[in-house]
């Protein structure tokens, strides 16, 4: 038996008794497909919502610490008592 | 602009009832043959199945021309060899019926058989998706076929590294 006859008779053996689609399958996969799409929509939109807050949070720290400003320095001692 | 939500929503609907329709048969009976079980009484390939197609209905819209049987076979081929390791592996659990064609073979012969003889996939494809060389997976695929028409002889001694690697 060559390569091709074997193949096909194990196609000929998988392929006698096809299994039945049970009618309610359609719904359940609608479902669970609903579902797994508005957790995906949900999880982007919090991932939006995170990034956004972090610009706006990072802005107003910015405005307020102004940390381009080179800070007074602090090595040097006070000059007194001259 | 909410119509065209609408009448988008419901093209999508019978679009993908339509794909069901079509594809739920074949997909049900290569995972029936997957999990070896009787044809009649196949609760785990049904559930294989909802899986890979909720999946497929979850990326409907970002298709964009790709093939949806092809995504759900793919999706249904990984996840049971992601599977296959956990469940249906030792431990007594999910003995193969009798009453299944394949049942003689172990869960990674089974799907290599299904995905290259009963599905046709090609080779080389069937490997970039099992993440196994090709020398393997058609070694496999012999062994299996040889199995499967002379069972008198008995299955073919387990090989180290028979296990299926995740990808």
């Amino acid at each position: 038996m060559n390569r091709p006859e074997r193949e096909a008779a194990v196609r000929r053996i998988m392929e006698r008794t096809p299994p039945q689609v049970p009618p309610e399958l359609y719904g359940e996969i609608v479902r669970r497909g609903g579902r797994m799409l508005r957790r995906r929509r949900a999880a982007r939109r919090l991932m939006w919502l995170l990034l956004w807050v972090g610009v706006v949070a990072f802005t107003v720290w910015a405005l307020m610490a102004h940390p381009w400003v080179e800070p007074p320095s602090e090595t040097t001692p006070p000059l007194t008592g001259w | 602009m909410r119509e065209r939500q609408v009448s988008q929503g419901a093209r999508r609907a019978r679009e993908f009832e339509a794909f069901v329709a079509g594809a739920a048969g074949r997909l049900l009976h290569a995972a029936t043959l997957l999990t070896a079980e009787a044809p009649d009484d196949n609760p785990r390939a049904q559930r294989l199945l909802t899986l890979s197609l909720a999946h497929t209905y979850a990326c409907w819209d970002r298709l964009r021309g790709e093939d949806p049987y092809d995504r759900a076979r793919q999706y249904l081929a990984t996840r049971f060899a992601r599977g296959a390791w956990h469940q249906y592996g030792g431990l007594g659990r999910g003995r193969p019926h009798p009453g299944s064609a394949l049942g003689a073979l172990a869960p990674q012969e089974r799907l290599i058989v299904v995905l290259r003889l009963y599905e046709g996939v090609a080779e080389e494809q069937a490997a970039a998706l099992l993440g196994l060389p090709v020398e393997r997976v058609r070694t496999i695929c012999d062994r299996a076929t040889a199995t499967l028409l002379h069972p008198s002889r008995g299955p073919a001694p387990k090989v180290a590294g028979a296990k299926v690697v995740p990808s």
